[in-house]
């Protein structure tokens, strides 16, 4: 009843959300068997910036939007670049798009069938 | 069968229509008795959805056909009778989406409620935000091809009104003017379309064109333009760039229902595609123009989510990613309708399923993005952070609905993304392929959101933040809800509610002709 079957693949929920809780569990366990001597708002709470000191203000530490991946979005650059460039803003450009479109799907409807 | 299980099709039209007229008298006694008033107006709304789904799925999906009015024919037809009044029909795939709609007006009226307790205009906004109600009812309803041109036109008359409601923003005014102009072409070639099958058959009734569609030039020309034009409607890549705006621009509650409409005309383009021209019309070729437009949304989608710092468009444009979800599912279904093979209708399963899914996270995610703008002034979410901290329940809110969309189990979205993973598989690995990483990357997208708006320190901006009232809170509680059930018990409302719409589609259109014009 609650689980999912397509015919070649099966998915079941409940299944699958008890073995999560039994990993929590376990995770718990291995966690509670940890060294003992944390001590909190010492050097141990400290917030590690890659050897550098903490900065003074509590903005600074927080990693901003347009941050988090700053990397992949560098990598895929070219990408992006055609991407954007057809999200102009302008109204004209829409309709040109849909205009587009329109055309290739009667090619392909007649020509194709 | 009680008189108002008969008379629903129609009350679901009606009822939200006349609301839309009287809520701005109404609203001259004050706030509370207008808010009385659209309360009880989408409480009967929700009923009246209810009761036409236990209906319709008590008898596993069977058509059933209203006329307005009353009394003329008597359905099915006989002796080759016309019908010529207004008529509704509804099946299995109607009374779905009806749930659906259902299901987003209830919770974005009472969210809008606390939302413009403190605005002006409420009065003409729920005008408009029942007029919207009305129009995506009747698309979903109609058995007439003239009528659902008029129902597409309410509907876009209202969303773009709603749209471009904060007149004193001029972003909201040139996203009002875009969506009016983009839903006025889109309506426009739509009924080009309808006056070339009127012109070729005689007919405006949707069972009676069914019949009578053969495949031949005119029709394959009106096919192009309803593909084309309602895929528009719905946001498909590369026509969706109204969407981001519109979805972006407007207030939050009408965000959600602006999915809703976009999905109305998914349901449009798909009763087109099964039911009125079933395989009168190569569906392999027009299931993989589906396909490839079911791609790049998904994709481009998601990549252009991944590069916003607008929190409202980017769930915007992962609301557009997930239309194309929808479309794979179908389109994979539309492609190999003719073989019929047992993934087909998997396929129609996960995308039909997937419909509810989106709306019930994508509904979540603007109204959570709503508290969060409310919260911290801005929609920028480099500005954003440590929000979390003070408003506990609304990021665990948000958190649910972005795992749930991106498709991690146990949600919902999983659970509907698994069957066309599956499914697409079958066809080509390459779809599947597109469809986990897309998934993958829109996970991706929304930790960046998470990270962005509720992680981070403790600062003096956030200070003053807190959960929003329990009015807007309710709404995104029933919603997580309904994800979290959808998502633990797939299988039963696959079976009851989903399978028949999906049969409905895949399998009916000789029922859903059957049905008004007898044993034609």
């Amino acid at each position: 009843m609650n689980g999912l079957t397509s015919g070649f693949g099966a998915w079941n929920p409940i299944a699958w959300a008890l073995l999560f809780v039994g990993i929590l569990v376990v995770a718990f366990i291995v966690r509670s068997l940890g060294n003992k001597s944390y001590k909190r708002g010492s050097g141990q709470t400290k917030v590690f910036l890659s050897g550098n000191d903490e900065p003074a203000s509590a903005d600074a530490l927080h990693v901003r939007g347009d941050h988090l991946y700053w990397g992949m979005v560098d990598g895929l650059s070219a990408y992006y670049r055609r991407v954007k460039a057809w999200h102009t803003g302008i109204f004209s450009d829409y309709i040109a798009w849909f205009v587009g479109v329109l055309a290739l799907v009667f090619v392909i409807l007649v020509w194709v069938g | 069968m009680t008189a108002l299980t008969t008379h629903a099709p129609v009350l679901l039209i009606a009822v939200p229509l006349l609301g839309a007229f009287a809520a701005p008298l109404v609203g001259k006694l004050g706030r509370g008795a207008r808010n009385t008033l659209i309360g009880l107006i989408v409480l009967i709304v929700a009923a009246l959805a209810a009761l036409l789904a236990v209906d319709i799925f008590g008898a596993s999906g069977a058509p059933t056909v209203y006329e307005l009015g009353g009394g003329t024919f008597t359905f099915p037809l006989s002796g080759g009778q016309i019908p010529v009044r207004i008529l509704f029909e509804v099946d299995g795939m109607g009374a779905f989406m009806c749930l659906i709609t259902a299901l987003i007006v209830l919770t974005g009226a009472i969210f809008s409620f606390s939302y413009w307790k403190e605005r002006s205009g409420g009065n003409l906004f729920f005008s408009l935000f029942l007029l919207l109600t009305a129009g995506i009812f009747g698309m979903q309803l109609t058995g007439d091809m003239f009528n659902f041109f008029v129902f597409l036109e309410i509907t876009s008359i209202a969303a773009a009104g709603l749209v471009g409601f904060r007149v004193w923003l001029k972003q909201s005014q040139e996203a009002g003017f875009k969506v009016m102009a983009m839903y006025t072409l889109s309506g426009l070639f739509v009924l080009l379309a309808i006056g070339l099958l009127y012109g070729q058959h005689g007919h405006l009734n949707m069972a009676t064109l069914a019949s009578s569609i053969s495949g031949g030039l005119v029709d394959t020309i009106a096919l192009g333009l309803l593909l084309t034009g309602l895929a528009m409607k719905a946001g498909a890549v590369p026509m969706h760039m109204w969407a981001p705006d519109a979805y972006g621009e407007a207030p939050a509650p009408t965000s959600a229902v602006l999915v809703a409409n976009s999905q109305a005309s998914l349901y449009g383009l798909f009763r087109i595609l099964f039911t009125l021209f079933g395989v009168s019309i190569s569906a392999s070729t027009t299931g993989w123009i589906l396909i490839v437009l079911a791609l790049l949304t998904i994709f481009v989608g998601v990549t252009m989510a991944l590069i916003q710092s607008d929190l409202k468009r980017l769930i915007a444009y992962g609301a557009v990613s997930q239309i194309g979800y929808m479309m794979l599912g179908v389109g994979v279904g539309l492609a190999v309708s003719a073989a019929k093979p047992e993934y087909g209708l998997v396929a129609m399963q996960g995308g039909i399923f997937h419909m509810l899914n989106d709306a019930a996270c994508v509904g979540l995610l603007f109204f959570a993005s709503g508290a969060v703008i409310r919260a911290s002034g801005t929609r920028d979410l480099n500005r954003m952070g440590g929000l979390g901290h003070r408003m506990t329940w609304t990021s665990i809110f948000f958190a649910i609905g972005a795992v749930a969309l991106a498709g991690v189990p146990p949600f919902n979205g999983f659970a509907s993304k698994f069957l066309i993973y599956e499914a697409s598989f079958k066809l080509s690995p390459f779809l599947a392929v597109i469809a986990v990483l897309s998934s993958i990357l829109l996970l991706a997208v929304f930790i960046k959101a998470f990270q962005a708006a509720f992680l981070g320190p403790k600062t003096d901006a956030t200070a003053h933040v807190s959960d929003p009232s329990l009015g807007m809170m309710l709404p995104m509680a029933a919603l997580v809800l309904v994800i979290i059930v959808f998502g633990l018990f797939p299988g039963f409302f696959v079976d009851q509610i989903v399978t028949p719409a999906a049969k409905a589609l895949w399998l009916g259109r000789d029922a859903y002709i059957h049905a008004v014009l007898g044993g034609v």
